[in-house]
C-alpha cells in the first residue's frame, strides 16, 4: 500500500505502469485519475490544503480497511496539494486484485471517500475571487453507497 | 517550551496566521482557547463552531485535553475531500 502526497505535477501513466511491473498474481489492476476542471472559465486554479502527517495517515487508514474488505492485493493513492491548473491531474487510484470486480469496486470505494471526506481543505480561484469548497451532496451520497 | 498552533481552510484566512507559537504553553486545550479569543474574539469563536475538529500532534481530540510542552495543536474546519 502507498500513500504519496505531492505539490507537484505527476505522470499518470508512468505511475500505473510502475503500479502493474512485477505482478503475477493479480489478474486485475483498476485505475482512476482525477483532473481538475476549469468550467469553462469559472475557476483559474485550484488550491488544495493538506495537513501532511495527519492527511495522509487519514487516507492510509482509510486504504487499509479497503484492502481488508475486498481482499486487494495492493493499493496505490497519490493526491497533490497546493495550487493545481485546470487539466493537471489531482488524484490517481489504483487497485490490483485477484479480479475484475474487487479490483474496480475498491477503486470506486476508495475515490467516494477521498472526495468526501478525505482531510483536505479546497479553495476555488475565479473571475469573481476565492471560495472554499465543501462537499457537495452527491459526493455525500455517493459514499453512503459502501455502508 | 511553546505549543505551536496551526490553523486550516477558511480558519487561517479569518485569523490572517496559518502558524503561530505560543509561548509559555498553556497547559490545556481550554486554556490555549481561553488565549486565542482574548487575543482575538472572532476567531476564538470560530474555533468553537460547528464541525471544528482538533487534533493534538496528529491525533483527533474530543472535549478537553492537556498539552505537553511543545505539543502541536491543529484546528481544522470541516474537510472538503480531494
Amino acid at each position: 500500500m502507498t500513500v504519496r502526497l505531492l505539490t507537484d505535477v505527476f505522470d499518470p501513466g508512468h505511475e500505473l505502469t510502475a503500479f502493474c511491473a512485477g505482478r503475477t498474481e493479480s489478474g486485475a489492476v483498476a485505475s482512476f485519475v482525477g483532473i481538475a476542471r476549469g468550467e469553462a472559465g469559472a475557476v483559474t486554479a485550484l488550491e488544495l490544503e493538506a495537513y501532511p502527517g495527519f492527511t495522509d495517515a487519514e487516507i492510509g487508514r482509510m486504504v487499509e480497511a479497503t484492502t481488508v474488505r475486498f481482499s486487494l492485493h495492493d493499493a496505490l493513492v497519490i493526491h497533490r496539494h497546493g495550487p493545481i491548473a485546470p487539466g493537471e491531474p489531482i488524484v490517481m487510484v489504483a487497485t490490483a486484485a485477484a479480479h475484475r470486480r474487487a479490483a474496480f469496486e475498491a477503486c470506486d470505494q476508495l475515490m467516494d471517500y477521498l472526495k468526501s471526506r478525505a482531510p483536505f481543505w479546497k479553495k476555488e480561484h475565479g473571475p469573481d475571487g476565492v471560495r472554499w469548497v465543501e462537499p457537495t451532496a452527491q459526493d455525500l451520497d455517493d459514499l453512503r453507497r459502501w455502508e | 517550551m511553546s505549543v505551536r498552533v496551526l490553523l486550516f481552510g477558511r480558519l487561517a484566512d479569518l485569523a490572517g496566521w496559518r502558524e503561530r507559537g505560543f509561548d509559555p504553553a498553556p497547559a490545556t486545550l481550554s486554556a490555549l482557547r481561553a488565549k486565542i479569543a482574548a487575543d482575538d474574539a472572532a476567531l476564538g469563536e470560530a474555533l468553537c463552531g460547528k464541525g471544528v475538529q482538533v487534533a493534538v500532534d496528529k491525533q483527533i481530540v474530543r472535549g478537553e485535553a492537556a498539552l505537553a510542552a511543545g505539543a502541536e495543536v491543529a484546528f481544522l474546519p470541516p474537510m472538503s475531500g480531494g
